[in-house]
């Protein structure tokens, strides 16, 4: 027997999590053909925008408590709501990120000629496709994916270290432009933030089908 | 005996133990260990043996025709099933406690006495003591204790489930058996009989059917999951409802099937 009614709820659920998902993964990208372009007004969208990603975390966290009251549900049912409950405070801080960075594109304005010369979309894209990878992998159940995401946060984490080195290279010559370095800097911060928020998520998907999180039995 | 004496001691130990009615498989070589001063609940869809298993635990499947029972069940390394063995003195240290509340049409005095009296109390003094002792155990004393000659039948529902606790508690029990001792009952009712049964296994060690996992999950130590006559999985009780080892149980306390 299916629980009809329950697996579409799940159904739905999963649904508004992908779209979530795929709307801060845009937001990222954005901010970095902001970076990329100078482009002003899309930093402004980005960070009006921000309030819809705040607007689906309510709904689900919403639908997931109500999940809860009217299912009551046990063992990897409750897990996985649970988990999508976690899952969406690091979708949230992703988006955050995103403003942060259309911020900072705001704030470095005209002197942006380096922008072709550093890592940065490079190391987007690989952050980007973490947090898809980390949604398909809760929606999906796919563990492996989710053990696969984590160990790309290692790419992410040598793209950081190789910025700094290029941000020192392009810079040492040019003291009056280190606000700019900085900011530069900053940008690769947020994305290897963002990297780790796909992680936790990662490790919240390993606790939804094996009750372990962090190699710690919660549930 | 001090906490950790009670711990882990096996007080049931059920052994290869089959069940036929006429020619229906009820129960299928079930072994199956109760812990002393511990709550298991049993769990299962209609049908499962889950009542049938409880039932065998004092022998009240003896009254059924064509009942045939192989096997063991062991309470405190004594065969209930062996030769010699006094039913009734059995029935006194299993007592038993039944999905709807089913007071004898007495007062509420004579309903906790019926059972000391059958086995011999006679004195007014030693019955007032037990009356009051088994009332207050059974957590009712308050709200009867100033209507003792009036009818069972005149109490709530859950004053008359509590009542018929404290007519088991009366015959000293070790064990008491609960078919479904709440699913009569509303919420509020529900809620008084679960904290009962938490501290009544300070004292006693209980046995509980029930359908709604829930309450399993609040009330139990240990949780058995029957199937078509087998016991499936029998577990600590936080076990079976994070992660029960097999998929059968995982699927019914899902609300997958049953």
């Amino acid at each position: 027997m299916v629980r009809t009614k329950f697996e579409k709820e799940m159904d739905r659920l999963h649904l508004e999590l992908i779209e979530m998902g795929s709307f801060v993964e845009t937001a990222i990208d954005d901010s970095i053909k902001a970076f990329k372009n100078n482009d002003l007004d899309l930093c402004k969208t980005i960070i009006e925008n921000d309030k819809q990603a705040n607007d689906m975390e309510k709904r689900i966290e919403s639908r997931c408590l109500w999940l809860i009251v009217r299912e009551q549900p046990i063992a990897s049912d409750l897990r996985k709501i649970t988990t999508a409950l976690k899952m969406i405070t690091d979708m949230e801080r992703i988006g955050d990120h995103a403003v942060d960075i259309a911020e900072l594109v705001i704030r470095i304005t005209d002197e942006n000629t380096f922008a072709d010369s550093i890592h940065i979309p490079q190391m987007s894209a690989v952050a980007i496709e973490m947090v898809r990878n980390a949604v398909t992998a809760y929606v999906n159940y796919d563990l492996p994916l989710a053990h696969a995401t984590e160990a790309k946060d290692d790419i992410v984490d040598e793209y950081f270290n190789l910025i700094k080195h290029e941000l020192v290279e392009i810079f040492k010559d040019q003291p009056q432009n280190m606000d700019n370095a900085i900011d530069f800097l900053l940008i690769a911060k947020y994305l290897e933030r963002i990297a780790d928020h796909a992680v936790n998520i990662c490790e919240w998907v390993h606790f939804s089908q094996t009750g372990e999180h962090k190699n710690t039995l919660i549930f | 005996m001090n906490e950790v004496e009670t711990q882990n001691k096996v007080k049931i130990h059920t052994k290869n133990l089959d069940l036929f009615y006429g020619d229906v498989h009820a129960l299928k070589d079930v072994n199956l260990d109760i812990q002393s001063h511990n709550v298991t609940a049993l769990i299962g869809p209609s049908g499962c043996g889950k009542s049938t298993y409880l039932k065998t635990l004092n022998r009240m499947n003896d009254t059924i025709d064509g009942v045939k029972i192989t096997g063991d069940v062991f309470l405190d390394n004594e065969n209930v099933y062996g030769k010699g063995v006094d039913v009734t003195i059995l029935r006194k240290k299993v007592g038993m406690v039944f999905q709807s509340p089913n007071p004898f049409p007495m007062s509420i005095y004579d309903n906790i006495t019926y059972g000391p009296r059958m086995h011999g109390v006679k004195k007014r003094i030693e019955l007032d003591e037990i009356v009051e002792k088994s009332l207050k155990g059974a957590a009712i004393w308050d709200e009867v204790k100033d209507r003792m000659k009036k009818s069972a039948l005149s109490l709530s529902g859950g004053q008359q489930q509590r009542l018929c606790i404290a007519r088991a508690l009366a015959t000293q029990p070790d064990v008491l058996l609960m078919d479904e001792p709440t699913s009569a009952l509303d919420p509020i009712s529900t809620t008084k009989i679960e904290e009962l049964i938490a501290e009544l296994k300070k004292n006693y060690s209980i046995v509980i059917v029930t359908h709604n996992m829930q309450q399993a999950a609040r009330i139990s130590d240990d949780t058995a999951f029957f199937l078509l006559g087998e016991l499936i999985e029998n577990h600590k009780t936080e076990t079976i409802f994070s992660s029960p080892q097999d998929k059968r149980t995982e699927d019914y306390i899902t609300g997958r099937f049953g």
